[in-house]
């Protein structure tokens, strides 16, 4: 069964019923009970016209509620007659809804949420899974997100930059389920990117495939993290690199630099390098001033603060890092880090242990646990 | 989002502000806590925002390996255990200081007198998974 299809052809099927008139949280609604019927019947009896199948069934869908709804004069109204596909019925409102999916009233988590259902094909139970909660709160989060947004006008412009946010979510704060969020997030941000020049959705979609290239070697046996400078980096994806440096080249070459286009650059130089060793850690640096420049991130300052300690040595790192909030997340990861670049292990062994204390996810909790381990019984 | 655990104890928190054993409640107070506990997950359902809600038994048993072909061994209950844990509710929120306000709702629950008891819950952030976008 073509499920890739039948998620591709979800937003274009909602945009279809929206021109017919139905409201945007019904024709959702409609096409999401569609999608589920069409899971359950094409395995075996596969359609000769998916995207005709997939019209009729939401349609019924939706006339069958609309027949429900309470009120007389609006059930009349509707179905008063099934309408012919008009002019306008091919026209692409995919990008509409990625605007609307990602409204500014939403809060990052719904809008991640109704993107993932209404732009990208899931299912409820997917995305419950993927975000490991139950499946009646997601649905509960997916019709409170629609209530929010039901005032705005479809088809109203909106701002890429709030799209860029949500997908950027999905893609790095995925948790892993059933369904590749991650994928999925590269597969929506292609997708935007075919629809858009915007040079921050060319950056943003460099990001994610450079990352991702780098996914088979970004975890050893157990889930371990492998820190960037111990990968092989043999298992990371050449075809992907080569990709998200392409698209990030065309981007820059537009010269609207933003701060997706700036993360990519750095992520293309780290790919770039054949070892460790090799990173070309002053330009690196130079990348991480654009960033900070354009975005005044604390994050980004951190990271330069790394940068430094690799480009110019640990005395330098470390005097970078003494200029920011000690209680940014990650502060003390990174003053152990260069503790130890700089000789002084006993402290960098104290810092590491302090740092996985206060880690936010295991993952890195374990790796700095294990630096301070490292450290303790090597020095002993 | 982020999930939190808010513990409930039975013991180890610090005291109630109203402060009456359960056993000491009306029947009548008693089913309005429950009552309120039922609305406030399902309120949190309707948000989107809850995850699960379990109680626990105040008896518990202490179980530890003994090596190689022998049974476990099991000690316990330990009077002097200075903490027990009631139950738990995990919520997945926007925010630190949503967390907090749920909690602070939760802990407002009716006991004695219909009076809210105040009682200190413990909020737990989750760990997360790693993100993929480090440096």
């Amino acid at each position: 069964m073509d499920e890739p299809l039948l998620r591709t052809l979800t937003p274009t099927v909602i945009g279809i019923l929206v021109r017919r008139g139905a409201c945007f949280a019904t024709a959702e609604d409609a096409v999401q009970d569609a999608l589920i019927e069409a899971l359950r019947v094409w395995p075996d009896d596969p359609p000769r016209d998916p995207k005709g199948w997939l019209v009729t069934v939401a349609w019924r869908k939706f006339l069958d509620a609309a027949r429900a709804d309470t009120s007389r004069r609006h059930r009349e109204a509707l179905v008063g007659g099934e309408p012919v596909p008009g002019p306008g019925e091919e026209a692409d409102d995919t990008l509409q809804l990625y605007f609307l999916c990602a409204h500014p009233s939403l809060t990052p988590a719904s809008a991640v949420a109704l993107t993932l259902r209404a732009v990208g094909g899931l299912t409820t139970r997917q995305i419950a899974q993927a975000y490991l909660v139950p499946e009646a709160t997601m649905a509960q989060r997916i019709s409170r997100a629609k209530r929010t947004v039901s005032s705005v006008r479809f088809g109203q412009p909106g701002d890429v930059a709030t799209v860029l946010r949500v997908l950027y979510l999905v893609f790095n704060e995925g948790y892993s389920g059933d369904v590749d969020l991650a994928a999925e997030a590269i597969r929506l941000t292609r997708r935007l990117a075919a629809r858009t020049r915007h040079e921050e959705v060319a950056g943003l979609l460099a990001l994610m495939l450079l990352h991702h290239a780098r996914r088979p070697a970004r975890t050893g046996p157990g889930g371990r993290l492998v820190p960037l400078a111990e990968q092989d980096r043999g298992l990371w994806d050449t075809r992907l690199i080569r990709e998200g440096v392409d698209v990030l080249q065309a981007a820059l070459a537009r010269d609207r630099l933003g701060e997706f286009q700036a993360q990519a650059a750095i992520a293309a130089l780290h790919a770039d390098a054949r070892t460790a060793e090799e990173t070309d850690w002053v330009q690196i640096v130079e990348w991480y001033d654009e960033l900070v420049r354009l975005t005044g991130n604390p994050v980004a300052r951190l990271n330069r603060a790394v940068a430094v300690g690799e480009a110019d040595g640990p005395r330098a790192g470390l005097a970078a890092l003494a200029e920011l909030d000690p209680s940014l997340p990650r502060h003390t990861a990174a003053a152990a880090y260069l503790r130890e670049r700089d000789g002084d292990l006993a402290t960098a062994a104290r810092l590491y242990a302090e740092a996985a204390r206060s880690a936010q996810n295991l993952a890195e909790r374990d790796h700095l646990t294990r630096q301070a381990a490292r450290l303790n019984t090597g020095s002993r | 989002m982020a999930k939190y655990l808010l513990l409930k104890h039975y013991r180890g928190a610090p005291a109630a502000v109203n402060d009456v054993p359960m056993d000491q409640w009306t029947p009548e107070e008693l089913s309005a806590h429950v009552q309120y506990m039922r609305d406030f997950a399902a309120r949190l359902e309707g948000t989107g925002e809850f995850v699960d809600s379990q109680a626990l038994s105040p008896e518990g048993t202490f179980v530890r390996y003994d090596g190689e072909g022998r049974p476990p061994v099991t000690d316990g209950p330990f009077a002097e255990t200075k903490d027990l844990i009631a139950g738990w509710m995990v919520i997945d929120v926007d925010s630190h200081e949503r967390a907090l306000e749920l909690a602070a709702e939760l802990s407002a629950a009716p006991g004695a007198g219909g009076e809210p008891i105040h009682e200190w819950l413990e909020g737990r952030p989750f760990l997360t998974e790693p993100p993929t976008i480090t440096e």
